[in-house]
């Protein structure tokens, strides 16, 4: 067998530390020779922490060798996305604003995956408080997609699913606010799930839009996407929108049956300017998941039309007053040519965001302006409950709702950039899953005629993660697209 | 003829409640650390952070809202209020806007002898800012943080309130009523107990509302009075020169004695107030009201009413008595060891009610008045030792030994003090036996003078008047 370590799954890689064939040691070697190999080309990493990594690798590997795993995830390489705080470790968001900023707390789930024994390959690459899709809004690099690298690996959480895709992780975390996981996850031809909001703590994920936010895993396969679901879910007293449902054991939906299960395509869905590739690449996937036994239904999700325009004004209005706290005050990025309290923070915030993160500062603050409060930001909240319905409406008649993930494959560097509409539409499938609140997973199905992934995204029931995989495993090991891989 | 006006006023206390920790985080609430030692990535706003909502603020604005008779909202949300400020971490405070905890409550008042409802609009939870300290540094400001976060309640009223006296009297009471409750120490010195006032006028008779001012920065309850007062004056002043009320905000300037207007642009905000979409809304159920509601202690108002029924004391002495928890409880605590409830508050008022601790025990004071009733010492050698049971903190008895101070209440004594004051005086002995009635008073004086004050007073006037009417 010629495969290498970095290529493993983690639940192949799981099996062979348990087997003592591997040790963690070894697996996080290779990893890193994978990364000296093709980061260069790829840039997924903002900063890299192999000393530490080989370190923590050996000390589990002791335990490893008395057979003690705290879990399916000890002595396992993983790339965190650089808006997940580390204590200690640089969480920058890809911006210099917080370019020098090492929090001195971990985020939950860093500090759940700790407790798992996993281990930080290092902080990935994102568009500037992931405002964007293609992490070209990154302050620092330009990640590029493994499949081409002429192509952008989407966003915000690229350099989190370019990694994954060129094996310089065995998995991550991203996270999804309007598409930021599953739209890199479909670019970049790996499997990305949204959970429900509320699912996973948010504390210590540096917050873009508070309502909409969401961390998730990005993974070679679905077994691993549950993998590393089971260890970041569950209740957090540090964050008050968390659930306080009981935690489930995701690996029990990986069933390759599906029969009785019920899909519904909403027709709103199959717009004009959809790839034609990935239109059939979605209705081939829908006909065998209807060899497999499934029911498929056509469903319609009559308020998506408002979906964009609804999200563009809560997000941004979000993170308007979400980004006063870079303030070159008391943390982050401070001008130096400052002589009085409004230099501070005029200059210093004018230098530390980048284009993309002011405009949507400047549309937020409008949004929520006294005189057009109620027609921007209360109406959109308004439309918001109008998503909610839809959804609730049609969950009434089928277990799972699926569309393409992105009407195209990836573009070019550099295609859309100075074209933000064009560019804030390549979410336009993902977004209402974040405005309702309800989760979704993109899978791959398959590659364009010009060799690049296509992903179908799924969505479900509040807390309907167990369908969702379940739907996805079945589909994966039908299909085998996720043993596709880039040449590079 | 000038034109008669009346002033409208309306108040929003901020005070500062007495949690342990702050409102969304585990930071201590207490004074005088270290700047920015009390403090946490929460309330230091780092990126990524969240608050939780500590329960016990929400409690003690819940029994604020009772005693003040308000309507606690099943839901109420937090919301931000976002401005740019070096004391304010996030960018934002986080406060309530469209849903509050509670609305529509009251206060009663009273200004000469005249009972008067002040309705309250509203009261909301919110955190406070930190401080910026510029005293003492050159060419920098710094930021303690500490206070960042504290619980704050913010009270507002309609504008119900025509006089500063009035504004004066609601303050008072309702700072009374929150010391009652023990969710505020109503410091106003040192800033736990914050007012502004909205300070408006209009011609008498006139129904619609002038253009109000928002005063700042008063801190005691005499700045209160004067500087709505002076407000009102520089009101009256501009329209009966035939300007026109700017809506401002002003501050008060405890030098200078008068309100000067704040920077335009630092009033000028535009808040963009929004819901707060890290905290979910606080339900209230009637069951948590109600479980509330019982742990409320008995307010100033039912304990005045309690205090005249039980105790028989004046109404008048009752809401003195009952202005401080601490005086009324001192006050119960003097009665159940000797119940001469009127003595004990005669006492009470005319000593320790300006003092900030009170100097001496229920049993010390309770012994000095036993004294006086049973004639071991006088109404006015009292007075002496009462100045000497502050000094030393012993006991009335002990003092009343040790210096002498025992009333002189056998009649051979006293006899003989007259006998020597009518003596010395023998041309008033005259004057008063041939009708000059008058002078009866000038013989008490002088004989209590040469006891030193211990002739028992009831004895003397018997005696004095028996041997001043029998000629030798
Ligand atoms: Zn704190």
């Amino acid at each position: 067998m010629t495969m290498k370590l970095y290529q493993l799954t983690i639940h192949q890689a799981h099996q062979l530390l348990r087997k003592k064939e591997i040790t963690s040691l070894e697996l996080v070697k290779s990893v890193f020779e994978r990364i000296d190999q093709t980061e260069p080309k790829i840039s997924a990493y903002n900063e890299l922490r192999k000393e530490a990594a080989l370190k923590e690798s050996e000390q589990f590997d002791r335990k490893i060798k008395e057979g003690k795993f705290k879990s399916p995830l000890t002595g396992i390489p993983l790339g965190l996305k650089d808006n997940i705080c580390s204590a200690g470790v640089r969480t920058t968001c890809s911006s210099k604003i917080l370019g020098d900023f090492i929090p001195p707390y971990d985020a939950t789930v860093v500090k759940k995956l700790k407790e798992s024994e996993t281990i930080f390959v290092g902080k990935t690459n994102m568009d500037e408080f992931a405002m964007g899709s293609s992490t070209e809004n990154s302050a620092f690099k330009k990640t590029r997609n493994p499949w081409d690298l002429e192509r952008i690996p989407g966003g915000s959480s690229g350099g989190s699913a370019a990694a994954v895709a060129a094996d310089e992780c065995l998995g991550a975390l991203g996270s999804d606010t309007g598409g930021s996981i599953r739209q890199p996850a479909a670019l970049c031809g790996v499997v990305g799930l949204k959970p429900t909001y509320g699912l996973v703590s948010r504390f210590g994920l540096v917050a873009f839009a508070s309502s909409l936010d969401q961390i998730g895993p990005l993974a070679k396969d679905v077994t691993d996407a549950a993998l590393l679901l089971n260890e970041i879910s569950g209740h957090d007293p540090m964050d008050s929108t968390s659930s306080l449902r009981p935690s489930e054991d995701y690996l029990k939906a990986l069933r390759p049956e599906v029969k009785g299960l019920k899909i519904g395509i909403p027709k709103e869905y199959l717009i004009k300017g959809i790839d034609p590739e990935i239109e059939k690449s979605v209705m081939s996937a829908v006909n065998l998941w209807k060899g497999l036994g499934a029911e498929v239904v056509e469903i319609s999700l009559p308020h998506t039309p408002y979906a964009v325009a609804t999200y563009y004004i809560l997000a941004t209005a979000e993170a308007s007053s979400n980004l006063e706290r870079y303030d070159g005050v008391r943390f982050g990025y401070r001008s130096s040519e400052v002589k009085n309290l409004n230099d501070l923070y005029e200059k210093s915030r004018a230098e530390g965001f980048g284009p993309e993160v002011k405009r949507r500062i400047m549309l937020g603050t409008y949004a929520l302006s006294s005189g057009y409060y109620d027609a921007y930001y209360k109406k959109a909240q308004q439309v918001r409950t109008l998503f909610i319905k839809d959804f609730t409406d049609a969950f009434k008649k089928v277990d799972a709702i699926v569309t393409p993930t992105t009407p195209t494959p990836a573009f070019r560097l550099g295609e859309k950039v100075q074209d933000p509409l064009q560019m804030y539409l390549s979410d336009i499938f993902t977004i209402s899953a974040n405005l309702a609140g309800i989760p979704a997973i993109s899978v791959p199905c398959g590659l364009s005629s010009t060799g690049l992934p296509i992903g179908i995204q799924i969505m479900g029931r509040y807390f309907g993660e167990s369908t969702l995989l379940n739907l996805a495993y079945a589909y994966e090991q039908a299909s085998g697209f996720h043993n596709q891989k880039p040449n590079l | 003829m000038a034109t008669k006006y009346e002033a409208v006023i309306g108040l929003e206390v901020h005070a500062q409640m007495l949690t342990r920790s702050k409102i969304f985080c585990g930071c201590s609430t207490s004074f005088g650390s270290q700047p920015n030692s009390q403090t946490c990535p929460v309330c230091l706003g780092m990126p990524g952070v969240l608050p939780v909502l500590n329960k016990k603020v929400v409690e003690f604005a819940m029994k604020t809202a009772l005693a003040t008779h308000c309507t606690i909202g099943p839901l109420n949300q937090f919301a931000r209020k976002n401005y740019f400020y070096p004391d304010l971490p996030k960018g934002y405070q986080i406060s309530q806007f469209e849903l509050p905890l509670a609305e529509r409550g009251r206060i009663e008042i009273e200004v000469n002898g005249e009972g008067k409802k002040i309705r309250i609009t509203r009261i909301h939870l919110e955190e406070d800012a930190g401080k910026n300290i510029h005293e003492g540094i050159e060419d920098a400001s710094y930021v303690d943080l500490n206070r960042t976060g504290v619980p704050l309640m913010e009270i507002v009223s309609e504008p119900d309130i025509r006089s500063s006296e009035e504004a004066a009297a609601y303050l008072k009471k309702l700072r009374n009523i929150l010391v009652y409750l023990e969710v505020c120490d109503g410091n106003l010195e040192e800033g736990s107990f914050r007012c502004d006032a909205n300070v408006s006028i209009r011609p008498a008779g006139q129904a619609a509302f002038g253009t109000r001012t928002e005063l700042k920065n008063i801190n005691s309850f005499r700045f209160v009075q004067k500087a709505i007062d002076f407000e009102i004056k520089r009101q009256e002043q501009v329209l009966e020169e035939g300007g026109r009320i700017i809506q401002e905000t002003r501050l008060w300037d405890t030098q200078k004695q008068v309100t000067v207007p704040m920077r335009s642009k630092e009033s000028a905000h535009d808040y963009r107030y929004f819901p707060e979409p890290d905290l979910v809304p606080v339900k209230i159920s009637s069951e948590w009201i109600e479980e509330i509601r019982k742990t409320l202690p008995e307010l100033p108002e039912a304990k005045k009413e309690r205090f005249v029924l039980e105790y028989d004391i004046p109404p008048y002495d009752a809401s003195v008595l009952t202005q401080s928890k601490k005086i009324a409880n001192f006050f119960e605590a003097c009665v159940s060891l000797y119940h001469q409830p009127k003595a004990i508050s005669n006492w009470i008022m005319g000593d320790l009610l300006n003092e900030e601790e009170i100097p001496l025990s229920p049993e010390q004071l309770t012994g000095m008045i036993e004294l006086i009733d049973k004639g071991v010492i006088s109404g006015k050698i009292a007075k002496t030792v009462f100045e000497e049971m502050l000094k030393t903190k012993k006991d009335a008895r002990a003092i009343v030994e040790e210096k002498g101070l025992l009333q002189i209440s056998d009649d051979e004594s006293i006899l003989s003090l007259i006998d020597r004051v009518m003596k010395e005086s023998p041309e008033n002995v005259e004057q008063y036996r041939k009708g000059k009635e008058k002078l009866f008073g000038f013989f008490v004086g002088q004989v209590m003078k040469v006891s030193g004050g211990k002739a028992n007073p009831v004895k003397l006037n018997e005696l004095l008047f028996k041997k001043l009417k029998t000629p030798s």
